[in-house]
């Protein structure tokens, strides 16, 4: 019975009827029935979470190609092959640029945003001064709040006329650009949020890399005469190259996939400013009820994050093969 | 197969935040006046950078407890001058808070029970099991992680809706119940674990079941947490979905009756708006300050937590 514990990579310690050495009838009879109460044991264990992984993630995932070649409407009846139509449509559709150019202005605003901003208050969070853990805990807060309650949130926090931004823009002689109404300020209030958002994240994340800094080095290059900033860029931030890697994938699978903050604040709009890739499947799939193109647009949305994620593995295979 | 873990931050269960390193007592004694003015730099910087990040939603505390008046105000007023709980009883009877409320809480503890239960017997099969797929079955658990679930919103509404489900709870549930995070996660716990106490649980005939829930769950318990509350989080903040499975207000979460308060108030109410988004973040903030290094541990272990 110790093969049931073995651990993988262990595999077929059992007894093999094709072995060099057949087992006497016995022992293989009582193999047979242990191996058949194993199958019944994964299958009602493993069973429930692979059913459903099936049902309500791969199902969906090749329906939603199938769906992409279908002219349909939501509840309709009615469906019609179109083959790649629904993508030329996309890809020549007027609107096309418009929301590649939101979602890319928005995924590099975010991504880099949040890197550069999470690494600054990393720094500031690692150093031993009063205080940091209350720091950390407030930073990291709002990470684990609902993006659409933040956007509400911070939606009166914009307000033009009552809100405090524009109190604190006063306070340096600036007056509240029309954050609701005229673009490109409504996205630039989307990326605002969705950077209080994550910040904490990255900060933590960037804490742990540089607390794994060996304090050694940096005594070495204080003792060689470096100031800080060249100590920075010479040893810390190229020991902290994966840790920057890791978010950057992090980052920018979830901000080509975010919607709640976007829903809460601007609807996509005004006059499409903020409807990114994501917001635009949405809008066609279930305001529009265009489901064959919203699919046609969720298969282009899924190649890009695949991409990514692609990128990520054979990144994470060289690491392996280097350690 | 470290697919989704970090490259090296954040090791999976006990790690929370990362401890302090120890103080240096040689560095802290004969600081330079410099070093003094660069501490104090510094914490004037982290001061200003918690009062930016932490401002927003003790203003969000504010706001929901003043009068109209108050809020609509310039110069701003900072403080209300009396602590009034008109906009969250104003709140609950534009929608049905306290109905919000408790799916919220049922939907969340159901989902998050179910997915650790569904993910602690998944990755249980998968290394105590001596099965000859099971490195297939392996494959297609940790291969869901990279599909996206915003790409299967469509098919999968179709398909709730066709089986009755829509302003249902098991339509805003089961499809969002398979584990492959958690599974993932807690695999990797369970090849850490010593075989020879779950050897000595088998010799005194403890089946699969019991060794499951009497040896491998209690050594395991950092994980389980860690999973739990990322999936508590998670439950309660999740919107899109809930969103389009429901539009009756007595199956809605919270997250979803704002948008329901939103479209019946506009934008002209914040007070009451604010009141109700207190009411959805409230709950989970509690959750984080009180069980913070375990929710952190969670949340910085993984990329894709849906």
């Amino acid at each position: 019975m110790a093969a049931v514990l073995a651990p993988p990579g262990a595999d077929r310690t059992g007894p093999d009827p094709a072995g060099p050495r057949p087992p006497a009838p016995t022992v293989r009879r009582a193999g047979a029935a242990r191996r058949r109460r194993a199958l019944g044991w994964f299958a009602l264990l493993a069973g429930p979470n692979v059913v459903l992984l099936v049902l309500f993630v791969y199902r969906p995932l090749v329906e939603s190609f199938y769906l992409s070649t279908m002219q349909w409407n939501l509840g309709s009846p009615v469906a019609r092959f179109v083959g790649l139509g629904n993508y030329v449509e996309w890809f020549t559709a007027d609107s096309t640029i418009r929301v590649l150019t939101t979602t890319a202005v928005f995924t590099l605003a975010t991504v880099g945003g949040a890197l550069a901003l999470g690494l600054g208050l990393a720094l500031l969070l690692n150093r031993r001064l009063p205080g940091r853990g209350l720091a950390r805990t407030v930073a990291f807060a709002p990470y684990v709040l609902s993006g659409y309650a933040v956007g509400i949130l911070w939606l009166f926090i914009f307000d033009p006329r009552y809100g405090l931004m524009s109190t604190v823009l006063g306070w340096f002689g600036a007056t509240s650009p029309q954050w609701y109404t005229s673009p490109p300020w409504p996205l630039v209030m989307v990326v605002v949020v969705y950077l209080w958002k994550n910040l904490g994240y990255v900060a933590l994340i960037y804490l742990a890399g540089l607390q794994a800094v060996p304090q050694d080095l940096r005594d070495a290059a204080a003792l060689d005469g470096a100031t800080p900033a060249r100590t920075l860029r010479s040893i810390v931030l190229p020991l902290l190259a994966p840790t920057t890697f890791f978010l950057l994938v992090t980052m920018l699978l979830a901000s080509l996939q975010s919607f709640d903050i976007i829903k809460a604040m601007t609807q996509g709009g005004p006059l499409g400013s903020t409807t990114t890739l994501m917001y635009q499947i949405y809008q066609e799939g279930f305001v529009n009820g265009r489901a064959g193109y919203a699919s046609a647009g969720a298969t282009i949305l899924f190649l890009l994050l695949l991409a990514v994620t692609a990128v990520q593995l054979r990144y994470v295979e060289q690491k392996v093969h280097y350690a | 197969m470290s697919v989704q873990t970090p490259p090296r931050p954040a090791a999976p269960a006990p790690a929370g935040p990362p401890p302090a390193a120890p103080p240096a007592p040689a560095a802290r004694r004969g600081r330079s006046p410099k070093a003094l003015l660069l501490d104090g730099g510094g914490v004037l910087a982290m001061v200003v950078a918690a009062v930016v990040l932490g401002m927003p939603l003790l203003w969000m505390a504010l706001a929901s407890l003043k009068r109209p008046d108050e809020l609509y105000q310039v110069p701003l007023q900072w403080l209300p001058e009396r602590f009034d709980l008109a906009n969250y009883a104003q709140a609950a009877d534009t929608i049905p808070l306290g109905t919000l409320f408790a799916n919220s809480v049922g939907l969340t503890v159901a989902g998050a029970g179910l997915k650790v239960v569904l993910g602690l017997c998944c990755a249980y099969a998968l290394v105590f099991l001596d099965v000859p797929f099971r490195r297939t079955v392996f494959l297609v658990v940790i291969a869901a992680l990279m599909i996206p679930p915003q790409i299967t919103i469509i098919p999968n509404y179709t398909f709730v809706a066709s089986l009755g489900w829509l302003n249902t709870y098991q339509g805003i549930l089961v499809p969002g119940l398979a584990s492959a995070f958690g599974t993932f996660l807690f695999r990797q716990h369970f090849l850490t674990l010593p075989a020879s106490v779950l050897e000595a649980a088998q010799l005194d005939g403890a089946g699969h079941w019991r060794r499951l829930w009497r040896f491998v769950v209690p050594m395991s318990l950092p994980t389980v947490a860690a999973v739990g509350l990322v999936a508590v989080v998670t439950e309660w903040n999740d919107y899109l979905w809930p969103f389009l499975v429901v539009d009756k207000p007595d199956k809605m979460t919270l997250p979803v009756g704002l948008t329901l308060l939103q479209n019946v108030d506009g934008m002209s109410n914040w007070g009451v708006l604010l009141a109700a988004t207190v009411v959805v973040t409230l709950p989970v903030l509690l959750v984080f300050l009180l069980l913070q290094r375990r929710l952190v541990a969670g949340l910085t272990t993984g990329a894709v937590t849906g």
